[in-house]
């Protein structure tokens, strides 16, 4: 069980590596979404450390919205997917792969990024950690959230913002641990309390979403 | 049991429940007319004013039913799909489907009464309350469900996805709740609470109750008819709809 989830994993990231593009857009479009706040709301300092925590988690949401649509779309267009379904496995560890190869593709360079976005709202240290931490938890659980929306709307036609409005609603929870957890840490309180209920809000994400992710993939793919 | 003689299961197949639903209607509708009349009446001329918010409080006839029907009506719907999901049953499916467009209607009316509400009460249409905005997001949910069944072109795999979604929600509803909670709330505190007595005038609690069951009805009502469109565009091919349509026209 644990080879075929390496495989998996290890099968989604060289295809991604060959498609850097595709994948780059991606972080490109966090980066870009979040340094357009500044030029929207204005330059000054304490106005953007008050909305950084929203800002750059919203963008976060949005950027892994757009890249759901490759999760499972190009395996079904090629058949793969299919294949994928017919091996003797269970499927739920299968989506789980794609899933974890999804987010180290999407979602742990927008982790890695983010600090240095942070710097751009003026964020003092400490919150630029809580900012890391929090989206190190919360990435994680949009991507497992997400990969519902994407299996339900495989194949449908205006699958990409359809998928968004399925399950943006859905990781508002995550929005709301998150921001909370960087603001908190802004005005010097301790960020703690969000960041473990963001870390339940992962492992409920966890122990559900590959499982209901396989049975909507299996109502997708008939 | 003198129930027991008659054959439940039969009602699940859409062919059979089509006439009986037919029956049910009338009923339920007079029903409803009989109870909106009732309740607004009593709600708008009979009740005192509120000693500390005027008439505007009598918004409340409409706001507090549609805000409870919009969370029920989406349990039921959740309740429903997975059911027809569990049991691969047609009818329940539909039913589920029948229910969406009336829950999206209560949510939206109970965000369009708070609106109202609020402007003579906190001097604003909206604020970013606990409440509100789990309603509002309620209502999101809603949408998705709604247009999930509506891009997908076969209609057992609308039902079989929307149920995966809708039980997702129902899943999620009340993390979100809470999660939601965390903002301080201007919202006031429950009107009706279980267990305790309630806080406020037997007349306008009675004109709130009956106003409830009103929506209730409404909803009931409206489903059925709509369970009733739904069956006929799903089962135009069958024959005992041809047979149906063939005799009336």
């Amino acid at each position: 069980m644990l080879s075929i989830l390496r495989c998996v994993i290890q099968r989604d990231i060289t295809l991604a590596w060959r498609g850097r593009a595709g994948v780059l857009s991606t972080l490109f479009f966090f980066i870009i979404v979040v340094s357009l706040f500044p030029l929207g709301v204005g330059p000054e300092l304490d106005v953007l450390r008050v909305i950084a925590p929203g800002v750059v988690w919203v963008a976060a949401l949005l950027a892994s919205m757009l890249s759901l649509d490759r999760m499972f779309s190009h395996d079904y267009v090629d058949g793969s997917l299919e294949q994928l379904m017919l091996t003797s496995q269970p499927l739920s560890i299968v989506v789980l792969g794609k899933i974890i190869a999804h987010w180290l593709v999407t979602g742990a360079p927008l982790v890695l990024i983010a600090p240095v976005l942070g710097l751009q709202f003026d964020l003092p240290p400490k919150a630029l950690i809580t900012l890391l931490a929090s989206l190190l938890l919360g990435t994680p659980a949009l991507s497992l959230i997400g990969a519902i929306g994407a299996a339900l709307t495989l194949g449908l036609r205006g699958g990409g913002v359809l998928v968004s409005l399925l399950v943006l609603p859905l990781c508002i929870p995550v929005l709301i641990f998150g921001a909370g957890a960087v603001e908190a840490s802004i005005n010097g309180m301790n960020a703690e309390s969000h960041l473990s209920l963001l870390g339940a809000v992962l492992v409920l994400a966890l122990s559900f979403a590959p499982w209901t992710t396989a049975a909507a993939l299996r109502i997708s793919v008939e | 049991m003198g129930s027991s003689k008659i054959n439940w299961y039969k009602y699940t197949s859409p062919a059979s429940f089509y006439p009986l639903a037919g029956k049910m209607i009338p009923w339920f509708a007079v029903l409803t007319a009989a109870l909106l009349a009732t309740g607004l009446y009593i709600g708008f001329f009979v009740a005192p004013t509120d000693f500390q918010q005027g008439d505007a409080y009598r918004i409340i006839y409409i706001h507090v039913p549609a805000s409870w029907m919009a969370m029920f009506l989406y349990a039921m719907m959740a309740i429903y799909a997975g059911l027809g999901l569990a049991f691969n049953a047609r009818l329940w499916s539909m039913m589920a489907s029948a229910i969406a467009p009336t829950g999206a209607l209560f949510a939206f009316i109970s965000l369009w009464t708070g609106a109202l509400w609020g402007k003579p009460m906190w001097g604003t249409w909206w604020v970013w309350d606990a409440r509100l905005t789990s309603t509002l997001i309620l209502l999101f949910l809603y949408i998705g469900f709604l247009s999930l069944q509506g891009v997908i072109d076969d209609k057992r795999r609308a039902d079989r996805a929307g149920a995966v979604l809708a039980l997702v929600g129902l899943v999620n509803v009340p993390i979100i709740y809470f999660s939601v909670q965390w903002w301080n709330t201007l919202h006031q505190g429950a009107t009706l609470r279980l267990g305790r007595s309630a806080s406020i005038a037997p007349v306008m609690l009675s004109a709130l109750l009956i106003m409830i069951a009103a929506c209730w009805v409404y909803a009931i009502t409206v489903t059925l008819m709509r369970l009733r469109c739904i069956i006929l565009e799903r089962e135009q091919h069958a024959p005992w709809v041809a047979q149906l349509l063939g005799r009336t026209i």
